[in-house]
């Protein structure tokens, strides 16, 4: 588009249904992919709850968004950073999550992690490397 | 790279003081504006937070945010700037990048 | 520009994820916003996300006493000639129409205030690449 490539950082920190943060940021994402910059996901404190698998929101009546992760790999969305610290405080494991990964065309379409799970400091130093950082 | 980070609730509400604090790296700004106003106050149970991290980050307030909500800047922690708008533009201005703690 | 000569006139996008009155967001993301215009700066776009989009109808009636959030952006807008961009997607969940959206969608009205212009989330996109800085006013 423009020939700058910057780095993107997404920060996610909230959960997802009880506001629309968690989808509408994910639509910026989605949309973002096609500007070919260097997009990276945080999944801090509540965001966290945003990729817990088993979604089932028929009772509540909204649409269950959480597929749309598993897409991600496909829209070159390759870095997502879970904070571990967040996982713990919350009582989650890295099992509770969805299993995202990715094709690496170089290397026969290989199926890789998406997901990184880092540690507070880990992730300070990452976002503090990034250009950009969105918030929603 | 250097951050401006900015935290608009307030400390007793949400943890985004928290969460920014333990994020922001030496060298960073912290701004707090709008209801995060109130973690820049002395005397609460996180000043003793905001004083440590004047340590590795400057903190900075915004005045407008703190005259509305009724404090005088003799309420502001020792080391916490008071900053206005114009102030703002410049913090932007000069850190590399911006990140909001919603 | 501003006092200090050695300045250097930034460009900044600003995005606003929150509606007139129910959240400070608009209110501050527009002081930062004139600031930083009245320093020489330039504002690349502002852009209206989630409920943010409500910040673009001409149809509220504030009480007298209170400032005018809406028009207090037009005219800022118009002074300065900003590009304001609402986000189709969140403006049709939220019912932010114009004239172009009413047709499309088949609504019998439109709401939008003529400073605001809806577009797509590649707006925000693009800001963010184009400008120096990205600020986000929000809750």
């Amino acid at each position: 588009m423009s020939g700058v490539i910057k780095n993107f950082m997404y920060l996610n920190r909230r959960a997802p249904y009880g506001t629309i943060y968690a989808w509408e940021s994910l639509e910026v994402v989605l949309i973002g992919a096609a500007f070919d910059q260097d997009v990276s996901l945080a999944f801090v404190d509540d965001g966290v709850y945003q990729l817990v698998k088993g979604q089932q929101t028929a009772e509540i009546g909204m649409k269950n968004f959480s597929p749309t992760y598993s897409a991600l790999g496909d829209y070159e969305v390759k870095k997502i950073f879970v904070e571990t610290e967040s996982l713990e405080e919350r009582g989650l494991t890295p099992d509770d999550l969805q299993h995202l990964v990715w094709e690496d065309e170089d290397d026969d379409w290989a199926e890789r992690d998406s997901i990184r799970f880092v540690s507070r400091a880990e992730l300070a130093e990452i976002m503090e490397a990034s250009d950009v950082v969105f918030s929603f | 790279m250097s951050t401006l980070h900015t935290v608009n609730k307030s400390p007793f509400e949400k943890n985004s003081l928290a969460s920014c604090l333990s994020y922001a790296m030496t060298g960073g700004t912290v701004l707090m504006l709008e209801d995060g106003i109130y973690g820049a106050l002395k005397g609460t149970k996180v000043e003793a937070q905001v004083k440590s991290a004047l340590d590795n980050v400057k903190v900075y307030v915004l005045g407008p945010d703190l005259k509305a909500r009724g404090f005088a800047e003799d309420r502001v922690i020792d080391g916490v700037k008071v900053v206005d708008y114009a102030g703002f533009v410049d913090l932007a201005a000069e850190n590399d990048k911006v990140q909001a703690w919603l | 520009m501003g006092t200090n000569p050695f300045e250097v006139a930034m460009k900044f996008a600003i995005q606003v994820n929150e509606g007139p009155y129910q959240h400070q967001a608009s209110d501050s993301a527009y002081f930062f916003t004139k600031a930083a215009l009245e320093k020489g700066h330039e504002i690349f776009r502002v852009f209206f996300y989630h409920d943010g989009v409500d910040n673009a109808t001409r149809l509220t009636t504030p009480p007298q006493d209170d400032r005018n959030i809406v028009e207090r952006w037009a005219a800022l807008g118009e002074k300065y000639d900003l590009d304001m961009i609402v986000c189709v997607a969140a403006a049709q969940r939220r019912g932010i129409v114009d004239d172009g959206e009413a047709k499309s969608n088949g609504k019998d009205a439109t709401n939008i205030h003529p400073a605001f212009k809806i577009s797509g989330l590649g707006q925000l996109i693009e800001a963010a690449i184009q400008s120096d800085r990205l600020m986000v006013f929000g809750d």
